[in-house]
């Protein structure tokens, strides 16, 4: 009888805890649907006469949605792919070879991994001014593009790799670079998967940094574009959490595919300690 | 059939050389060059990228005596700690309610309440701005209909609730995200421990005390001092939700947001840069006392 109880009651609370992390996630939906009229008439959905798609319409003929969707999958796509190729190439080097200058490196990078990026914002800033990248995307790519915590989280998973395995690949002939791509890169899949959503959330999302790059309203990325529209529409409350739904859509998109990886590549360095 | 060309020879040496040089040479030159200039330019007071003026510990000086500074550290500081002392017991009760044995549902939950921090922080921010709307905003709907009575709380407006409402909107993105780290922490608690306290007559709190506590002591630790280092950088959410100026009286004014102030509004990167550096050092302490007091040292991670 106690224990039938106490399992109802776990049962409500996490029911209702589910229900206030949920809610705010419903009522965007709702909001996105409503009439524009409709949109503080009807706290979530309304009846369905109050439904329309016109929100999103107007998301893609008022604004240039489309291309601030295009900008935003651009920076992300190639920063990911060049912090994944740096990262893992020299994860792969620290992690199963013996070479001058590795450990000053290694210690070099984990120091800078303690202080906190904003530190180097104002020198950054004038650096990328005076080699050109400034209101151009090489000035969000090439900062971005170095992930110490890549490299070290590939570094980790990599040195699981048996050093048998490198060498009877070396007497078969193959190159140092197609042990890293044919042998090192296969194994820490999970690794990878986790790292890619990891990396993409965090240039996804960046803001900070692309405010201060970026100047022409065309080559806005997401996060600035819709920032910006926070002022300008704030009569169109409908337009605006449109835009945000669609701006969140590839990131849940890319966590449902790569899920399983994510939380065991989150939690594997905190648990193993 | 072992090749031994020259080149497959000079490949084999230089490969790591080669293998770390793309890395090593782009954290060079737009993570050490930057991050050395910035404590060189916290010595000066600049305006603009050409003219700059050598004022020695000058700006580290006028920090001490900044009212708005200390402004933004007091915010920070009252952010970090409730995010360290409200958000994670609640990261940890959630990640208890979920490890219970035989639980229907737990990767259903589990994916629920870390959805949030799927939405990202400017978005988030967005979200929040019109959630917390007086009028028409979700929350004190809500509040209307719970309490019955008609409210129009300004939460951005009102100096004693910009930091709740920053509190509570962090709450709500951060707290499934560290229950992520407690649970799998909880789940790997070798489970012959608590078979052993059973045996020896402990009852529940007895055994979260002494068994499930000290288990998951590293994980803790580390959730700790990561959500601290990430409150301490606390910009987005105060930024997009307040605008520029730190909401009323700086209410919500972090230490990050008054070094974009000064560094891209006034134009001085030498003070900013003096600010960046006094957060790093903060950062450093803070953290280092935290692995200290809670003993992660001798464990030597």
């Amino acid at each position: 009888m106690g224990r039938d109880a106490l399992r109802i009651l776990l049962y409500v609370a996490l029911t209702l805890c589910s229900v206030v992390m949920l809610t705010p996630v419903v009522w965007l939906v709702a909001a996105c649907l409503k009439e524009p009229d409709a949109l503080f008439s009807y706290l979530f959905f309304p009846p369905a006469r109050h439904l329309s798609l016109r929100n999103f319409r107007d998301l893609f003929t008022d604004i240039q949605f489309t291309r601030f969707l295009m900008n935003s999958c651009f920076v992300s796509g190639v920063t990911v792919m060049v912090q994944l190729f740096f990262a893992s190439l020299g994860g792969f080097a620290l992690a199963k070879y013996e070479f001058r200058g590795k450990r000053p490196i290694m210690i070099l990078m984990l120091a800078t991994m303690m202080i906190p990026g904003q530190v180097m914002l104002g020198p950054l800033y004038e650096l990328i001014y005076h080699v050109g990248f400034m209101d151009s995307y090489l000035g969000l790519i090439v900062p971005g593009c170095v992930s110490v915590f890549g490299m070290f989280l590939f570094r980790q998973s990599m040195l699981q790799i048996p050093d048998d395995l490198l060498e009877a690949g070396r007497i078969d002939g193959c190159s140092e670079f197609r042990l890293y791509w044919n042998v090192a890169l296969p194994v820490s899949r999970p690794m990878t998967g986790a790292f890619c959503l990891i990396s993409f959330m965090g240039t996804w999302n960046s803001f900070l940094w692309p405010q201060i790059v970026l100047h022409t309203q065309e080559r806005a990325t997401l996060p600035i574009a819709l920032t910006q529209m926070v002022g300008l529409y704030s009569q169109k409350y409908g337009v605006l959490m449109a835009g945000t739904l669609l701006s969140i859509l590839p990131v849940v998109i890319l966590f449902f595919i790569l899920q399983k990886e994510f939380i065991s590549g989150l939690t594997a360095g905190a648990v193993k300690g | 059939m072992i090749r031994s060309g020259s080149f497959f020879r000079w490949q084999h040496r230089n490969a790591p050389y080669l293998f770390v040089t793309p890395f090593v040479l782009v954290f060079c030159v737009f993570g050490l060059y930057p991050l050395v200039k910035s404590l060189w330019l916290a010595f000066y007071i600049t305006s603009g990228p050409k003219s700059r003026v050598f004022v020695g510990l000058g700006n580290f000086a006028f920090l001490l005596s900044d009212p708005d500074f200390h402004k933004a550290v007091w915010n920070t500081a009252v952010f970090a700690f409730f995010s360290v002392f409200l958000q994670l017991p609640l990261s940890l009760a959630l990640a208890l309610l979920l490890n219970r044995r035989r639980l229907w549902g737990r990767n259903f939950f589990r994916l629920v309440f870390f959805s949030p921090h799927l939405v990202g922080m400017v978005f988030v921010a967005v979200l929040f701005a019109v959630i917390l709307q007086p009028q028409f905003g979700l929350l004190n709907k809500v509040l209307n209909w719970l309490f019955d009575t008609p409210l129009d709380t300004k939460w951005l407006g009102n100096r004693g609730l910009v930091m709740p409402a920053l509190v509570l909107t962090a709450l709500w993105m951060y707290v499934g995200f560290n229950m992520i780290y407690f649970l799998a922490a909880l789940q790997a608690v070798n489970q012959d421990l608590y078979d052993a306290a059973k045996v020896d007559g402990a009852n529940a709190w007895q055994q979260f005390r002494h068994v499930t506590l000290p288990s998951i002591k590293p994980v803790a630790v580390f959730v700790v001092v990561l959500s601290t280092i990430g409150s301490f950088q606390l910009f987005e959410l105060p930024y997009l939700l307040l605008g520029n100026s730190g909401g009323p009286e700086n209410a919500g004014l972090t230490i990050v947001m008054y070094l974009y102030q000064n560094g891209f509004e006034t134009g001085d990167l030498g003070y900013a840069s003096a600010i960046g550096w006094t957060l790093a050092i903060g950062v450093l302490v803070v953290s280092l006392v935290q692995m200290k007091f809670t003993g992660a040292w001798k464990r030597g991670d």
